[in-house]
């Protein structure tokens, strides 16, 4: 007869070594994305959004912001993915919350893996999305006429800068998620943070008409600094100093969010 | 004798909240504690100390031997967990849930997928399988989480009321699993606000009210705690119910209570049956039943905690006077 549970000798290690805590987030982020194939909604939301805005912005904005909808693409495809990279932190901290208020992330909790595994699994699925959500752009944005300038090396490029954002914008997504106590809070907390620092940018349109204060502010705004650094990459521009500048951007956000973040999964609920 | 399961002078508040006010428990190898206790009593809070969930503010706490604050890590690979609400990613399927946690324990691919399908055939979830969870029904989402938690083959399974909200058939199935769990040799703590499933189950009981632990024994023990016995009376005729009532309160001294064509009353000295017996011959009054039997759980909860709202106040002050 078989039994359920027919006991095994148990491994006595005291911690999780760094190749299962490799293996622990990698099957975090299967879990994470084989939910699409489950729910094809969720492609579509994470698609269609960012079309629309797209299209949105292009067609209805585009003549009366640059003159012409081909030059105000060119601008403004970049900026629209670099607010893109914000707006994917939302769904972050939203399924991180759901997977707490659910009791999945307990139940991740009760079992001996990786403390970390939750988290890195979470946000590297979330990275995978963010590449989908780029090369939709650049697919659409082709298609509309956008022309990328600087060839494989910019697209390359972006790429990397985007991931090392994202990563970064995630501890505060994870901060939100832990924390906010339940997934409306997080919706409201995160997009009442993210509409102000996206649309005080030069992400749509040119710092240059905003007055002295805000065009003080959208300059160091790292949604501008980002798209500037994205529109260097893609067609020609200024990369070293915006890179720079997203860059140290980004290691800010992690050194004050992610020991913040850390602390609150720490402490459990 | 080993325990599983070791705790003493658990507490933990949150805020002026005293979840646990010093709570000591223990679970031989093998056995079934079943803690009761009402909504807010501690019950969850005590499971989510034990299964390394959060940490204790004061009191110290073993599970197989292992400390639950220092050894977090063994004692996590030694425990399985089943939580109040069922802890599935609905949007997985039952396979790819269990194909997860098997991943998560380390085991290789073809062994996770080969444990899921040998668990999904135990909980008859086999034609359910390759469904996304939030297609299951309550009872089946349920066996869904107690198969996860028994992936990695737990030797301590903490099942947080695990029948709540179930329908009667799914519950008398779930008994059905934990009873051969028990068989299996595993040791289980199950918290339930349900007297019937702990005296189902349970080789030990502890009561649990306002974060402490008020009572403990066998069920036998308890129920053998407020002394009393409980008499009912049933006459044929229902006309004839305020004859009967007399001869109880005559015999046993008491005002009974009267509910639904039917006498009842505590009584300590088992003689007074034949006394009401004759009593009722007497006066022609037939008995339809005629019964002595031991104070339910019930009962026995009531006298204990004294406070459930869903009774009436008047069982209450009984109880606690009893």
């Amino acid at each position: 007869m078989t039994t359920l549970t027919e006991t095994l000798p148990k491994p006595a290690a005291r911690r999780v070594g760094p190749r299962a805590t490799l293996n622990h987030s990698l099957t975090l982020t299967w879990r994470n994305l084989v939910q699409i194939k489950h729910d094809p909604w969720e492609l579509l939301g994470l698609s269609v959004q960012p079309i629309m805005l797209l299209l949105l912005f292009v067609y209805v904005f585009g003549g009366a912001i640059a003159g012409n909808t081909t030059d105000y693409l060119q601008f403004a495809l970049p900026g629209i993915i670099a607010q893109n990279v914000l707006y994917s932190t939302v769904g972050t901290a939203i399924a991180l919350n759901t997977d707490i208020a659910k009791g999945v992330f307990d139940r991740l909790r009760s079992l001996p893996i990786a403390r970390t595994a939750p988290l890195t699994g979470r946000i590297v699925a979330d990275s995978v999305k963010q590449l989908w959500a780029l090369g939709l752009f650049l697919g659409i944005g082709a298609l509309l006429g956008f022309r990328v300038q600087n060839g494989v090396g910019g697209v390359l490029g972006t790429v990397a800068l985007l991931m090392v954002f994202t990563l970064s914008m995630s501890w505060l997504a994870v901060l939100v998620g832990l924390t906010a106590k339940n997934p409306e809070r997080v919706q409201l907390l995160t997009f009442s943070l993210i509409m102000p620092l996206t649309f005080t940018s030069n992400a749509f349109v040119p710092s240059e008409t905003m007055p002295g204060w805000l065009r003080t502010w959208a300059e160091v705004n790292p949604v501008s600094q980002l798209a500037d650094a994205v529109r260097g990459m893609l067609i020609g521009g200024e990369v070293a100093a915006p890179t720079t500048n997203s860059l140290l951007w980004a290691v800010g956000v992690i050194v004050v969010f992610a020991p913040l973040a850390v602390r609150a999964f720490r402490r459990g609920r | 004798m080993r325990y599983a399961i070791q705790a003493e002078g658990l507490a933990k508040h949150y805020g002026a909240t005293k979840a646990l006010d010093g709570v000591g428990l223990v679970v031989p190898q093998g056995r079934l504690l079943g803690v009761l206790g009402p909504n807010g009593a501690g019950k969850t809070t005590a499971v989510r100390v034990l299964a390394t969930l959060i940490r204790p503010d004061a009191g110290r706490a073993e599970v197989g031997g292992f400390d639950v604050v220092r050894d977090a890590h063994q004692v996590r690979s030694l425990i399985g967990l089943t939580g109040q609400y069922a802890s599935v990613d609905e949007s997985l399927t039952g396979t790819e849930n269990l194909v997860m946690i098997g991943r998560l324990l380390d085991l290789p691919r073809r062994a996770a997928k080969a444990r899921a399908a040998e668990l999904l055939t135990r909980f008859e979830l086999t034609e359910a399988a390759d469904r996304a969870a939030k297609t299951y029904s309550g009872g089946m989402r349920r066996r869904l989480d107690l198969a996860a938690s028994l992936v990695g083959r737990p030797q301590v399974l903490f099942l947080d009321e695990p029948t709540t909200g179930l329908d009667p058939r799914s519950r008398t199935e779930l008994w059905g699993v934990v009873r051969s769990l028990i068989a299996d040799g595993v040791t289980v703590l199950l918290t339930t606000q349900y007297l019937e499933e702990a005296d189902q189950l349970a080789d030990d009981i502890v009561v649990f009210d306002h974060g402490r632990v008020i009572a403990s024994g066998t069920p036998d023990e308890l129920k053998a705690t407020t002394g009393t016995q409980v008499l009912e009376l049933k006459p044929v005729d229902g006309e004839r119910l305020g004859q009967a009532e007399s001869v109880v309160a005559t015999v046993v001294g008491v005002r009974p209570d009267v509910a639904e064509g039917r006498v009842s009353v505590r009584v300590k000295d088992p003689a007074v049956v034949p006394a009401i017996v004759r009593a009722l011959d007497d006066l022609g009054v037939v008995a339809a039943e005629l019964t002595l039997r031991k104070s339910s759980l019930d009962e026995v909860f009531l006298a204990l905690t004294g406070d459930n709202p869903a009774q009436p106040a008047r069982h209450v002050k009984e109880a606690v006077s009893a």
